[in-house]
Order: structure tokens, then sequence, then C-alpha cells
């Protein structure tokens, strides 16, 4: 990637789109300071390398792509790992712990198989505990790669939702999304083209719909179906 | 109705105590002379004090040591194996990744071939069997547990150098495999220039708790609690590292020196054993995965089960290798590969369940 130039807005969601190979996982890397990189990364203003391992950790959840997890931890026990930011070394999990990882696992209806081990889910459910592992750590800035992956079309909705909810809250979420009409549901979208950024702005704005066509080989077209913008695919090259 | 996580944990916990309480008397008690000669002439009004005394140097400097030792021995390689298998997020990691076991044999038959030159000081004709690697002229036994012991400490500081530190997992994997072949064809070949170290070598690959004494039996011990305290207390790395290595930094785990500390306990762990029992296969391998076919639990909790359950197997091992044959004895390492190499077999074939392998 090279001369990427960014200012994310608190307060806001971004979804990362482009094509396979674009550079979206690799910037949202970087953002999460998970790799070097020759420039700089702020986070709420102060650059990343100055943050505190903890208080970054606190102030900075990441989901990853196909994260892995160990199927025989129990899906309470996930979701509590996302808590590790907040306990002190050798501590036991506090009162404000398991509230935390309750909340998040109600959040993403994932309370009722807290008993259950990781690898007794299916790819969707699993998906769901990951993500309340995200949420538990009760950060301000929250990155996910790809997070509806397995998820069926209700959890999706419900994970807009979720997202929303927490934009409302003043939480910063930033996202890499495959599917263009997900993503269009965004506030802001960053629209990546062979390592470089070729548009950013609004998600409902016409340059943003002009730069997606232009990125994906006009072969999507953006219109708005029932309020919503959606990508619809465009089965003859124009 | 099932039972919750914990009070399965802690069912599983009180079932190993039990087992091990169990275990050491009867080890104790089985040999040339049974149970049912040694217990008696032990605890009878009317047995000559002679007898009594004879009975008593059995049981307390040869049988009670010996089957303490095992059961140590199995508590280190149960801590190491689940160590290594958080360490490297790998069901199949076995303690002696990191090259120790080849470290050791090569530490061994290094020792045996100095030693061999030298037999004419210790016996004469029989210069292989006078530096038996479990022999108890104590000289003999200190050097040849600590070329062990040195050995498998040297090639674990090797792999990690070769591996260039700890920060990759999978770099460090390979080196451990790198590291293990070629110190086994260095090890291959001084018995190859030194034939007489052949059969004490034998017996280091085989694996016996036959000749621990109190000595090796305290220092085990001593290293299991410290090894299992600094194992519970980086278990929640583990536990991070379970969800990938972004994962686990982003969550503000400090990988390298965590990562190097874990090193450290396993290579102290797997090097105590095997400097004082030689090479016990699978019960590194098997002990966590038995805990974790009964009860899904972090590491934190796991350490201590796969403890027990090493400890265990290897004491119930241990019996069966002195009782199955008597009054000849089979070495606990072929008994533990058989049955362990069983037992993955037996996990090969489970492969529709949550614990299979393929």
């Amino acid at each position: 990637m090279h001369g990427i130039t960014l200012h994310l807005a608190a307060g806001r969601w971004t979804s990362i789109v482009g094509p396979n190979g674009a550079g979206k996982s690799t910037l949202l890397r970087a953002l999460a300071g998970l790799m070097p990189c020759s420039g700089s990364v702020h986070l709420l203003g102060r650059p990343l390398a100055q943050w505190q391992r903890g208080d970054r950790a606190r102030a900075l959840s990441w989901l990853g792509q196909n994260e892995v997890a160990a199927d025989d931890l129990t899906v309470y026990d996930i979701a509590m790992l996302g808590r590790l930011p907040h306990q002190p070394w050798l501590s036991p999990p506090s009162g404000a712990d398991h509230a935390a990882v309750e909340q998040a696992l109600r959040a993403t209806q994932a309370w009722d198989w807290r008993h259950r081990a990781l690898g007794q889910l299916s790819g969707g459910e699993r998906q769901r505990v990951l993500l309340a592992r995200l949420l538990a750590v009760q950060a301000q800035v929250l990155l996910m790669d790809e997070p509806l992956a397995n998820l069926d079309p209700p959890h999706q909705a419900d994970w807009l939702l979720l997202v929303r909810a927490l934009v409302a809250q003043g939480k910063t979420v930033v996202s890499v999304l495959h599917e263009v009409s997900l993503a269009l549901q965004a506030d802001d979208m960053v629209v990546l083209a062979a390592g470089r950024v070729l548009h950013h702005g609004a998600s409902n704005a016409p340059a943003t719909h002009a730069a997606l066509e232009q990125v994906f080989d006009h072969r999507i077209h953006v219109r708005q179906l029932d309020g919503m913008w959606m990508a619809l695919p465009r089965l003859q090259a124009p | 109705m099932t039972l919750s996580v914990a009070l399965r944990g802690r069912w599983l916990g009180l079932a190993l105590v039990c087992a091990s309480l169990l275990l050491v008397p009867l080890g104790t008690g089985v040999g040339s002379v049974g149970l049912e000669n040694l217990w008696p002439a032990l605890l009878s009004d009317h047995t000559e004090p002679a007898s009594r005394a004879m009975a008593w140097q059995i049981v307390w400097d040869i049988r009670l040591p010996r089957t303490l030792g095992a059961w140590c021995a199995g508590a280190l390689l149960g801590l190491a194996g689940a160590v290594a298998q958080g360490l490297f997020r790998n069901p199949l990691a076995d303690p002696y990744l990191l090259g120790s076991a080849s470290g050791a044999s090569l530490g061994v038959a290094s020792a045996l071939a100095l030693m061999g030159g030298g037999a004419g000081m210790l016996g004469g004709a029989s210069a292989a069997a006078a530096v038996s690697v479990f022999s108890s002229h104590w000289l003999v036994r200190l050097g040849l547990t600590g070329a062990a012991f040195a050995g498998a400490v040297l090639a674990v500081l090797l792999t990690l150098a070769l591996a260039r530190g700890v920060q990759h997992t999978l770099r460090l994997l390979l080196a451990g495999v790198i590291v293990g072949v070629v110190l086994g064809a260095f090890t291959s070949l001084i018995l190859l220039l030194s034939p007489d170290s052949l059969q004490a070598m034998q017996a280091f690959l085989l694996g016996s708790t036959g000749f621990v004494g109190w000595t090796s039996c305290l220092l085990m011990a001593g290293v299991w609690l410290l090894c299992l305290v600094a194992a519970w207390a980086l278990s929640r790395v583990l536990d991070g590292l379970a969800l990938g290595e972004s994962t686990a930094h982003s969550l503000g785990l400090p990988l390298a020196p965590l990562r190097a500390a874990l090193v450290a306990v396993l290579a102290l762990a797997t090097g105590t054993a095997v400097a004082q029992t030689g090479l016990i296969a699978f019960v590194g391998l098997a002990a966590p995965h038995l805990v974790r076919a009964v009860v899904k639990v972090p590491h934190g909790r796991l350490m201590g089960l796969a403890s027990l359950m090493g400890a265990v197997l290897l004491a119930a091992a241990d019996l069966l290798a002195r009782g199955l044959i008597a009054p000849q004895e089979l070495p606990v390492g072929v008994l533990t590969a058989v049955l362990g190499g069983g037992y993955l077999l037996w996990l090969m074939h489970r492969r529709t369940g949550p614990g299979g392998l393929l």
C-alpha cells in the first residue's frame, strides 16, 4: 500500500471496500497497529506508538478475518478473553467483567449456549461468539475484518442494528466488508484499488457510488431500494 | 442432567487425586516381592526384625521413590504437553518438539561414549553395564543425568537461536524439527563409533522409572511445583494465543517475553523429566487430550488437570510395566508408546467428534 492518508471520523461507521487484493485487510491491520508501516497511525488523536499497551487494548478492539479460536474453550471463556485488557494480572474476573460478557453474549444472541464448547458450534454461531468477544472489550474504536462471514441474513441484519447502536453510543466502527450492499449501509466508505485510496466519502454520496462502480469495472450499479442503497450486479458490461 | 464445566473439572481433579492416592501404595507393593508378601512383613507383629527391616528398605529406598518418581515425571510431562499444545496452538504438539528429547539423547550418548572410554576404572569387562544410564553409581548417574539435562537445554537454546527468538510459532516449530533430526543423526553417529554404549543408550531411549531415587524424586517434585505455578500464571497468554497472534496482540498481551517464559517452562519441565527417566513417549501428548475429552477448561485449569492426568498415566503405566510379565519388567516407555499409539489411532478414527484429528 502506498500514499495512504485517511482521517476516519470518530463516532461514525466507516466501511472499507474494494476488489480482491486491493489491500482492505492490510489497511485495517495497519490501523490496528498489527503490522509495521512506514507512516504513522493516530488513534483518538495520539500516535498509536505512544499508547501504553493496556490503554490501547482497552480503547481499540479488533476482530480478524477467519479468526481462529480454540475449539476447546467454552463460549463464555472466549467472550471473557475480551476482558483481558481490563483485568490485572492473575486476578479473577470482576463483577464488571461478568456483566460485560453477559451483555456482549446477549447482544449477539449467543448467551443461551454460553456453556458449550466453540467446536460444537456452526460457522455462523462461532462468528457471533467472536463478535461477542470483540464487544466485551467495550472499546471506543472497533475494527472488524469481514465480521459477517458465515452469518445468515437475519443475523447480518442484527449485526447492522448492533453497529448502528454502537455508533449511537458514540463508538467508532471501521469494518472491511466484501458485500458491497452491506457496506453501503455505513456512514462513510473508503474505496480501495490496488493499494491506494480511490475515494473516501459518505456512503450516500453520488461520488462514492461512482467510485464503487468504477473500482468494480462497472459490473455493479448502485441503486436505491426502499430507502437503502444497494449494489446490484450488472450482468452485461456497459 | 449435565454437570457444569466447573463441576466437571472439579470431579475430574478429585478422581485423579484419588487415583494417585490409590496408585502410590499399589506401586510400593507390586514387584518381585508381591503385595501379599511385603505388607504383612511390614505390618505383622510376628515378623522378624531383619525381615521387617528388609521389607522396609524395599518400600522406602526402592519402591516408594520409584512410584513417586513416576508420578512426578508424568506430572512434568503432562504439564509440558499442555504448555506445548497451547504455545504451538497444535493439539498434536508434544513436549519434545523443541528438540529437548534429541538434545538429551545426544547428551547421554556423548557421556556414555566418554565414560565407556574409561570403563576400566568402572569395572573392566562389563563396561556398558557399569555405565548403564540408570546405574546407581552416583558419579555416573549424576554425569548422565546432568548430560541429559544439559543436552536438553542446549538443544532448546539451539532451536531458539535458529528460530531467531520466539516471535514466530511456525519458525519455532520448524527449527525444533530440524534440531531434532540433526541431533538425532549425531547421536546415531556417536553410537556407531562407540558400540559399547548401545545397550546403555537403549535403556535411556526406552525410558524407565526403575532407578529413580529420593533425590531425583524431590528434584522433579520441586521443578513440577515451580513450573506449575509459572504455567498457571502464564495461562492467560495461552488462552489469548488460542484466538490467533493478532488478536492476542490486540488484547494487550506482551507476547514476546511471555512466550519466552513459556518456552522456559516447557524446556525446564521436559529437560528435568527426560534427565531422570529417559524418553517416555506419548504421556505429554495424551494427558491434555484426555483431560479435554472429559471437560473443556481454559489453560489455567488445564495445567493442573493435565499434570494430574500425566502423573496418573505414568504411575499406572509403571505399575503395569512391573506387573504384566512379573518378575520381569517391561520398559515403561515401551508401554506408554504402545498405549499412546493406540489412543492416537482411536482419536484418528473418532473423525466426527469435536476432538477428532482429521
